[in-house]
Parts: structure tokens; C-alpha cells; sequence
């Protein structure tokens, strides 16, 4: 699975975007960002608050319960501040 | 009366109508071979496809106006232009990153979104990403429509999601050549989003 980073999420973990096997038990969107927090500073650090990223999964916003199943590509990335 | 036996009076009559008609108080008497409005506004809207640019390039807000200007039926044209500020001196750009794709996609549902809600005649919606220098353009948003409170009404609908759904994210770049944070999303800006959920 793809995953892609916008903004401070992206500058914070330290690369725009990554190819990841998903362990067995990571289901939804909120299993990944769990997960990936225990990656390594750089993904704590980017996910310290991760009530407040904003996911996207093949580029159609989701909640966290959301299911990963047959996701392409996943996106984290800060709140939205265009217009 | 044939089109052919017009006098001058008539010709005057017809174009003074087709003009008023394009205002809000739309006369009732028409040139004939025209259709009265109300047939023509009758059954679902012929809305034109919304049309959603996402660029780096400059957009021409004169040139993007006079392309949604003159159509038939369209009594009210209602246009947004967003801008960057330079934050009384201290900024000497902002830098907006965006998702393509979803950018496109997510601006192109909004604009679609409003034409379903709103009698519109034609969506325009422009978004640019990149640097940005303070005076210049972020985006434009225009609709047209018979009437103008539809107009303004989408308009502002479009506005109020693009700020929260679509996905770009603004960061400061500052006159000391610093580059400073990633700008802060807004509550001000979901509770503007959150009231068209309510009415």
C-alpha cells in the first residue's frame, strides 16, 4: 500500500511518500496511524495527535473508523488551510 | 407581427426587453420567437459542467469574469477573488502545497455539489498552488445565475468547503527570507463549512 504525506505531516516523518506492508490486525485507519506511531521518532512525532490528521484514502476523505480493505493509496496530512 | 415588418420602435422595444430581462424584476413582454424565461427555466437546469482549474499560472480574474458574462438567462454574476495578504509586512509570500488529484477532484465535487443545490447557470472555481507573492490571486470562484441570491449563496457555499475539504495547506515565507510555519487551520473556518449542514 502507498502512503502519502501533505505539509508538517510529511516534513515531520521526513519523506513525501513510502510503499508499506500492513501487518496482520492494522484494519482501519485508525490501526495504521497506531501503528505507524510506533515506527520511529520522526512517525511519533508527525502522529502525537492523531485525532487532528485528516486521512484520505484514494483520494476520498475518510474518518478513522474507515476500513482499510482494498485502499491503493492512503494520505495523512494536517487540517486543510487553502482558499 | 413577422420578425420581418419590425419599426425601429419595435427593434428598440426588443432590445431594451432582452436587456431588462437579464436584471431581477425580468419583464413579461418578450420579443416574439423567444420562449417566455420561465419555459426555458422550467424542468431541471441546463447548469453548465462546472469548470475547476487547479494551477500554478496566474489566473486572470478580468478575463475568468468576462467568460461567465453575456449568457442568456444569467441575470446575476457573483465572483470571489481570494488573496495573499503580506500580514502588515511580515510575509513575502505564501507557499501552498497541494494533493494533485484530489485537489481537482475535491473542488470539482464542491462545484458540483452547489450547482445541485443552487439554480446555477455556470461554476468557476480556480485554485493555485505554489509561491505566492502578497497582492496576488489564491483563488476565484464565480456563479451565475437567473437570480442573485442563489449566486451569492453558492458562491460562498464553494468558498466555505474549498477552505476545509479541499487539500492544500498554506505556509508562511517571511521578509527576513525565513521560512516560517505551515498556517493554522481555522475554527471559524469548519463553523462556516458546518452552518450549510443546517440549513
Amino acid at each position: 500500500m502507498k502512503l502519502s504525506y501533505f505539509a508538517w505531516v510529511r516534513e515531520r516523518i521526513g519523506v513525501a511518500d513510502e510503499e508499506v506492508a500492513l501487518p496482520a490486525g492494522v484494519a482501519t485507519v485508525a490501526d495504521l496511524l497506531g501503528w505507524l506511531k510506533g515506527r520511529g521518532e520522526n512517525y511519533e512525532f508527525a502522529l502525537q495527535a492523531p485525532e487532528i490528521i485528516r486521512v484520505a484514502i484514494d483520494q476520498e476523505h475518510v474518518d478513522h473508523s474507515e476500513p482499510l480493505a482494498g485502499a491503493k493509496e492512503v494520505a495523512l496530512f494536517p487540517p486543510m488551510t487553502g482558499g | 407581427m413577422g420578425a420581418d415588418d419590425k419599426t425601429p420602435r419595435d427593434i428598440h422595444r426588443d432590445m431594451a426587453t432582452t436587456m431588462y430581462d437579464r436584471s431581477e424584476g425580468a419583464a413579461t413582454v418578450r420579443p416574439e420567437g423567444l420562449a417566455p424565461a420561465e419555459a426555458r427555466q422550467s424542468g431541471p437546469q441546463a447548469t453548465i459542467a462546472p469548470k475547476v482549474t487547479v494551477s500554478a499560472e496566474r489566473i486572470d480574474i478580468a478575463a475568468e469574469t468576462m467568460a461567465l458574462s453575456g449568457e442568456p438567462g444569467a441575470g446575476a454574476l457573483v465572483t470571489f477573488s481570494g488573496f495573499c495578504r503580506d500580514e502588515d509586512g511580515r510575509l513575502s509570500a505564501l507557499e501552498l502545497e497541494h494533493y494533485p488529484g484530489m485537489a481537482e477532484q475535491e473542488i470539482g465535487k464542491i462545484a458540483e455539489e452547489a450547482a445541485q443545490r443552487w439554480p446555477l447557470i455556470a461554476v468557476r472555481a480556480a485554485h493555485r498552488y505554489g509561491k505566492i507573492a502578497p497582492g496576488e490571486e489564491i483563488v476565484f470562484v464565480a456563479c451565475s445565475s437567473r437570480h442573485r441570491g442563489a449566486a451569492f449563496e453558492a458562491a460562498s457555499f464553494i468558498m466555505d468547503f474549498m477552505k476545509t475539504k479541499a487539500p492544500f495547506w498554506k505556509r508562511e515565507h517571511l521578509k527576513d527570507g525565513s521560512v516560517g510555519g505551515w498556517v493554522e487551520s481555522k475554527a471559524t473556518d469548519e463553523a462556516a463549512e458546518d452552518r450549510w449542514h443546517r440549513i
